[in-house]
C-alpha cells in the first residue's frame, strides 16, 4: 500500500510491474487521469493544488478502506500537484490482487472516494482566462454505490 | 482561543491570503465564519453561499455546526476536485 503527493511525473509501467512482482497476485488493474480538453476550448494547462498533510491522510484512509472491503494484495495511489500541460499524467491508481473482480472494483473505489474526498483542486487556464473546476454531481452519485 | 486558519483554491483567492492565525471567541465553524464575514468585504464575499463551501478541523472534514473546542487549525475549500 502506498500514497504519493509529487510533482514529478510517474511511469505507470514501473508501478504496475511493483504491484504484480508478489506470485500471489492474478489480478493488476491500473486508472491514469490525463489532462484534457474537454470542451475542446483552448485548454493550456492544468494548476493542482492540494491540502498538505491533510491529502496524505485522506489517501491513507481511502487505501485502508479499500483493503478492509477486497483481497488486495497491493495498491498504489499517485496524485501529481503543480502546473500540468495538456495531455500529462494528473494521477493514477492501481490494484493487485489474486482475483480480477476485487482489482478492478477497488480500482473503482479508489477513483471515487479520491475525488469526493482528498483536497485536491483544479484550475484550468486557457490562452486569456483561468477557471476552478467545479465538483460534479456524477462524482458524488458514483460514491453512493458504495454506501449502501 | 488562537486558531491556524488555511484558505485553499477560489477561497484563497477571494480572501487574497492562504493563511493566518484568528484570535477567536466563536464555539464553532459557523459562528467562526460570522466573525470572519463581520471583518471585511473579502470574508463576506468568499463565505456568501456556505453550501459550496466545505470545511476541515484539524485536517478531518466536519460539517459547519462543528464545534471548535481543542482544534488548532481550521481549513476553508470549495468542494474537492482531484482525480
Amino acid at each position: 500500500m502506498s500514497v504519493h503527493v509529487q510533482t514529478d511525473d510517474f511511469d505507470l509501467g514501473a508501478e504496475v510491474s511493483k504491484l504484480s512482482s508478489d506470485p500471489s497476485v492474478g489480478a493488476v488493474v491500473s486508472f491514469t487521469g490525463i489532462v484534457r480538453d474537454a470542451a475542446q476550448s483552448g485548454l493550456i494547462s492544468m494548476e493542482l493544488e492540494c491540502y498538505p498533510g491533510m491529502v496524505e491522510q485522506a489517501l491513507n484512509d481511502i487505501e485502508i478502506k479499500a483493503r478492509n472491503r477486497w483481497d488486495l494484495k497491493a495498491s498504489v495511489i499517485i496524485h501529481r500537484i503543480g502546473n500540468l500541460k495538456l495531455g500529462e499524467q494528473i494521477m493514477m491508481v492501481a490494484t493487485a490482487s489474486p482475483h480480477r473482480q476485487d482489482a478492478f472494483e477497488a480500482a473503482e473505489f479508489l477513483m471515487d472516494y479520491l475525488k469526493s474526498e482528498a483536497p485536491f483542486w483544479k484550475k484550468e487556464h486557457f490562452q486569456d482566462h483561468a477557471k476552478w473546476v467545479d465538483a460534479r454531481e456524477t462524482d458524488l452519485q458514483s460514491l453512493k454505490r458504495w454506501q449502501d | 482561543m488562537k486558531l491556524n486558519v488555511l484558505y485553499f483554491a477560489w477561497v484563497r483567492e477571494r480572501i487574497g491570503i492562504a493563511s493566518e492565525s484568528v484570535e477567536t471567541q466563536a464555539g464553532s465553524i459557523n459562528e467562526l465564519i460570522d466573525e470572519l464575514c463581520a471583518r471585511e468585504e473579502r470574508y463576506a464575499a468568499a463565505f456568501s453561499d456556505r453550501s459550496v463551501l466545505r470545511a476541515a478541523i484539524d485536517q478531518t472534514l466536519v460539517p459547519f455546526e462543528a464545534t471548535l473546542t481543542d482544534a488548532t487549525e481550521v481549513a476553508f475549500f470549495p468542494p474537492m476536485t482531484g482525480g
